[in-house]
């Protein structure tokens, strides 16, 4: 179920539809979407939580910058699922968090060597 | 490593500024490569022009597939297109004259590329628009709206409000109209007397009539669509619904106290030059007091501090498409003329149109810097207001850690991780240079900057693997 009003989709040239799964619900979007973009037309929000205050988060800027679009793309975590293009059968899961300081931790460890 | 092409010039970003550079440089015989990271050319501005999806194309409007020309033109050369190239990483030696090194991931591997000169065209990125509520589901900013429409022809849920300033907001606003978006509110947060500081650079503005004309007839369709317009809105609030999701906007106009119910609420306050690279580079960096954030330091030509990487575009200081075309062109005639396949004579020559028809572009920006200023609350929010997405740092903690005494960007984020998250700070970096700046009595550019460390994007574990393969 959407938790949130989904986007409308207006009339496309895009002939190829691909399906892809989210939270394991089917979700069929033209070939050129992006998965943040793909979340957004299924209404599926928040995409994440935040590991410090739970607080709920979804697709903010669409451009690469915020990272608030972070996902589990087909196993890999921290994915910008606005720089990622769908792929029929993709799996996407939402970042869902609780505060934990090893999160922190490993992010440090990846911007910092 | 990729191949083991040395190229003579490799350009960071396939935007208007990327694209003109490539095709100016490869005409005169260097081997180019062009680099973006996303899955086609275009940048932000013609994004998914190469195969649009809109059916109707009254939308967007005649700008947006004008980029056309400049697409078929770069598919047409012979320069080498690397798409869903993420950089994370340029190494150069100290002297300059030797092979700059490209550390990136293309399509998730490591890879390396050489090359003689280097050109960032990397574009700009929304100014970062704090206010209370700016985190919740249903917010997002105009120019999100605009790239949905352009990759999936996508409309947001309505009740829509749209609030800021700023010429993409007026154009987001009548196309999502065209559209047949009902739009329930364009809340101007300027405040009063923005026209009237705008006013002494009109004279040079007018030198750019198309321009000028092009933006009235914009305010006249968006008059036209009655759209209710709130003017000198302050106390811009988004707030929840208690599953934490958009539900309302309040705000006040004068003294009075206003709400709209909406689903997704748009915001902006202009673009800046996106800096990530250019600050991992640590290259020289200026405050520009009018567009109220940094640009990288560069000559007329577009040379960085570093004598063998240029800038070029909206990266280096915001002149719109058209002018970032301009400076595209200039600094690879630049380029071509320091690998010695011009002469100076010829770099002259060659240069005068293009200079001419950036000086154009550029004669209308002060006027717009000065009407679309943003209101300081965007640029120090009140102390309740969450300045650092990530790692969930408000206005009131820096304020805090200046009076403990933090003299700069880096000492707060030593202290509270501010700009550490995963956006390095992207979204969160002017406004802290910005509040330590104001409450420390100093210049921005006293304040400096976070220092940006590579990666400047997550590499995971393999593709730094594949690299050493
Ligand atoms: S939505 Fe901002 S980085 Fe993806």
């Amino acid at each position: 179920m959407p938790n949130a009003l989904p986007f409308n989709r207006l009339e496309t040239n895009s002939d190829t539809w691909v399906t892809l799964y989210i939270e394991d619900q089917a979700i069929q979007v033209p070939a050129g979407d992006t998965v943040a973009a793909a979340i957004l037309s299924a209404g599926l929000l928040p995409s994440r939580t935040t590991s410090i205050s739970s607080s709920q988060r979804a697709p903010y800027c669409l451009m690469g910058v915020c990272f608030e679009c972070l996902v589990t793309i087909d196993g890999k975590e921290n994915s910008q699922a606005c720089m990622t293009q769908v792929q029929d059968g993709m799996r996407v899961s939402k970042q869902i968090q609780s505060p934990d300081l090893n999160a922190a931790d490993t992010r440090e460890a990846k911007h910092d060597k | 490593m990729i191949n083991n092409t040395l190229y003579d010039l490799a350009i960071i970003g396939a935007g208007p500024a990327g694209m003109s550079a490539a095709i100016c440089a490869s005409e005169h015989g260097l081997k180019v490569a062009l680099l973006d990271e996303q899955a086609n050319f275009g940048g932000q501005i013609y994004k998914k022009l190469y195969q649009p999806s809109l059916k109707d194309e009254s939308i967007l409007g005649p700008d947006y597939y004008q980029g056309r020309v400049l697409i078929h033109q770069v598919q047409k050369s012979k320069i080498d297109c690397f798409f869903e190239a993420s950089v994370w990483q340029v190494t150069y030696p100290e002297k300059s004259d030797s092979t700059l090194e490209i550390n990136l991931s293309i399509k998730q591997q490591g890879q390396q590329l050489k090359a003689r000169k280097l050109l960032i065209a990397a574009g700009a990125q929304e100014r970062p628009t704090p206010f209370p509520g700016w985190t919740l589901p249903g917010v997002m900013t105009c120019g999100a709206a605009q790239i949905l429409l352009k990759t999936s022809a996508m409309t947001p849920a309505s009740p829509l409000v749209i609030a800021g300033s700023g010429p993409l907001l007026l154009l987001i606003a009548a196309q999502l109209h065209r559209a047949g978006v009902n739009i329930s509110g364009l809340l101007d947060t300027r405040p009063k007397g923005r026209y009237v500081e705008a006013l002494p650079h009109l004279a040079a503005a007018l030198n750019n009539l198309p321009l000028l004309a092009k933006g009235l007839a914009l305010m006249a369709e968006i008059k036209k669509a009655n759209i209710p317009i709130y003017k000198n809105v302050t106390e811009l609030t988004a707030l929840a619904n208690p599953s934490e999701h958009l539900e309302q906007v309040s705000f006040k106009t004068g003294n009075q106290h206003q709400e709209i119910t909406c689903r997704t609420l748009l915001t902006h306050q202009g673009v800046v030059p996106n800096v990530q690279l250019t600050r991992a580079l640590k290259l020289d960096h200026v405050w520009h007091q009018n567009q109220t954030c940094w640009h990288p330091v560069k000559d007329e030509w577009g040379q960085s501090s570093h004598p063998d990487i240029y800038i070029a575009g909206d990266a280096s200081g915001i002149t719109g498409a058209k002018g970032a075309a301009h400076t595209g062109r200039i600094a690879a005639l630049k380029i071509t003329q320091s690998l010695a396949k011009i002469s100076s004579y010829q770099l002259a020559k060659l240069a005068q149109v293009p200079t001419k028809k950036l000086a154009k572009e550029t004669c209308i920006r002060p006027f717009l810097d000065k009407l679309y200023y943003p209101a300081q609350t965007f640029l120090t929010p009140e102390d309740d207001t969450l300045v650092c997405r990530c790692e969930e740092v408000s206005a009131k903690d820096i304020r805090h850690m200046v009076k403990q005494g933090c003299t700069g960007p880096n000492q707060t984020k030593a202290f509270s991780r501010v700009g550490m998250g995963p956006c390095q700070g992207r979204l969160c970096g002017l406004t802290v240079s910005n509040i330590i700046a104001e409450e420390s009595r100093l210049t921005p550019d006293e304040v400096g900057y976070y220092q940006i460390r590579n990666p400047i994007k997550p590499v995971n574990l393999s593709e730094l693997i594949d690299l050493a393969k």
